[in-house]
Parts: structure tokens; C-alpha cells; sequence
């Protein structure tokens, strides 16, 4: 038997491995993959206590989640297309508009 | 080690170094492609927690609609221009701490958990007594009911706000 704790490590490495693709690369896609990454390593662990506590609302929650992670990419790459077709680049150092 | 063990201390290896390769490749393409291979590991792990319904829905929203998503975006994009030899941002160091500080975080604040709630209704005989499609489908559409129609809305906004942000001219 496999003992909750190891889900919930495995979930926080991966989350931690998210949150530093979040803050350290250039590229806006990958910052995007990072997200969905932190929001998959989210979902194992509620799925982990939802296993453990034999309850259903950790499953339901991973459900809406999932939903929201979908809507989430449509709407950041629909942006990011729009942002790229007035300034072709997606390096986010260089996206400095607002920069007085 | 007993065999379930040996099965997690896997899923849990190739799943780190795959996060890792996500976050490090200079192509986002390859991001994407290490990224499909990390869901499937994921939806693995889900059938071994008797998630099957999510596991499906893992695979087919996750690695067939999401990631297909980004390839479509790398494809429109042109981004040969964009690799270029820097890839980390100058204060990465920072970020790197801050990661690490929050796993740490996060590790310390759940060993110190020692009361858990009771268990629930939902163990394992009467899941697959049931079915797992029939236990998730009956609590979604009696106790969660207004939040699932509430996610129809959510995905209707992000359709209709895509097509807007995206169009030239409205």
C-alpha cells in the first residue's frame, strides 16, 4: 500500500517544478505549459485524498478543474495571438508597453 | 518494496524528469511533446487511484484538445526568430529560491498534519460495486448540480471571448 504522504510530495515537487518554468523562462508559451503543469500536479493530489478519505468531492473538483484549465489556454493563447500580431515577439522581458 | 510501490516510486521518477525536461527545452514544441508524455503518466497514476472516469478525461481533454491547442499556436506563431541562446530570464536564481522555498513549504505543512476527517461513503467496494461512471455522474448531477452548470457557462465565455480575442476586425 502506497502511503498518502509519497502523492503529496510527488504533487509539491511538481508543483515547485512549475512555479520555477513560471518565473524563470522567457518564452510565453512555456510559462503557459507551466501553469497547466502546476494545475495537473494540483489535481493529483486531490485525486490522491479523494482516494484516501473515500469521498467523491476530491474527483468532482479535479472534473471543474479540468474545465477551468481549458477555458483558461483558449482565452491565453487567444491573447497571446492577438498580442503577437501587433508586436511579434513572445519573450515576456520584451513585453515592456506599459514600462513608463 | 512491495509492487504497488515499485509502480509509484516509477510514475513518480519518470513524471519529476519529465516536469523537468518540460520546463527546461529551448523548443516549445518539445515542451509540448514532453508535456504529452507527462499526461499520460499522469492518467496512469489516476487509474491507480481508481479514477478511471478522470484518467479518460485526462487523456482525451488534456493530451487530445489542450496540447493540440499549443502545437496549433507554435504552428501560427513563427517562432525560429524566438530561440535564441538565452532561455531563462536574468533573475532566475530568484525564481529558483522561491520554488524551492514553496515545496519546502508545502512538504513541512502536510507532515504536520495528524488529525484526518472521517472517512467518507465512497470506498472501494462500493465504487466498483457501482461502477465509476455511476457514482461521479450521480454526485454531479444531484449535490453539484449548480456548479456543473456553472462550468457550461464558464466554457461558453471562453468560446465566445477566443473567437472575439482572436478576430480581426469584430
Amino acid at each position: 500500500m502506497v502511503p498518502l504522504s509519497w502523492y503529496i510530495v510527488l504533487s509539491a515537487v511538481m508543483f515547485s517544478i512549475g512555479v520555477f518554468g513560471f518565473l524563470a523562462r522567457r518564452n510565453l508559451l512555456i510559462i503557459f505549459i507551466s501553469i497547466e503543469l502546476m494545475l495537473n500536479s494540483v489535481n493529483i493530489s486531490l485525486i490522491a485524498f479523494s482516494h484516501y478519505l473515500q469521498s467523491m468531492r476530491g474527483q468532482i473538483l479535479v472534473f471543474f478543474v479540468i474545465t477551468v484549465a481549458a477555458a483558461e489556454a483558449a482565452i491565453g493563447l487567444a491573447i497571446l495571438i492577438a498580442y503577437y500580431k501587433n508586436n511579434p515577439t513572445i519573450k515576456v522581458d520584451k513585453v515592456n508597453l506599459l514600462k513608463g | 518494496m512491495t509492487l504497488p510501490q515499485l509502480f509509484f516510486a516509477y510514475f513518480a521518477l519518470s513524471m519529476t524528469v519529465l516536469s523537468l525536461l518540460v520546463v527546461t527545452r529551448k523548443n516549445p514544441a518539445h515542451s509540448v511533446l514532453w508535456m504529452l508524455l507527462l499526461f499520460v503518466h499522469i492518467a496512469g497514476l489516476y487509474l491507480f487511484l481508481n479514477a478511471e472516469f478522470l484518467a479518460a478525461i485526462q487523456i482525451i481533454v488534456y493530451a487530445g484538445a489542450i496540447l493540440v491547442l499549443f502545437l496549433f499556436v507554435i504552428m501560427l506563431l513563427n517562432l525560429k526568430s524566438e530561440e535564441s541562446v538565452q532561455k531563462f530570464q536574468k533573475q532566475w536564481p530568484v525564481g529558483l529560491g522561491i520554488a524551492l522555498i514553496l515545496g519546502i513549504c508545502i512538504v513541512v505543512t502536510v507532515s504536520k498534519i495528524t488529525v484526518m476527517p472521517p472517512l467518507g461513503d465512497y470506498s472501494v467496494e462500493f465504487i466498483q460495486a457501482e461502477g465509476s461512471m455511476m457514482t461521479i455522474g450521480k454526485v454531479l448531477y444531484t449535490r453539484f448540480l449548480l456548479p456543473f452548470e456553472v462550468a457550461s457557462l464558464i466554457l461558453l465565455v471562453a468560446i465566445i471571448g477566443a473567437v472575439v480575442l482572436a478576430k480581426r476586425k469584430i
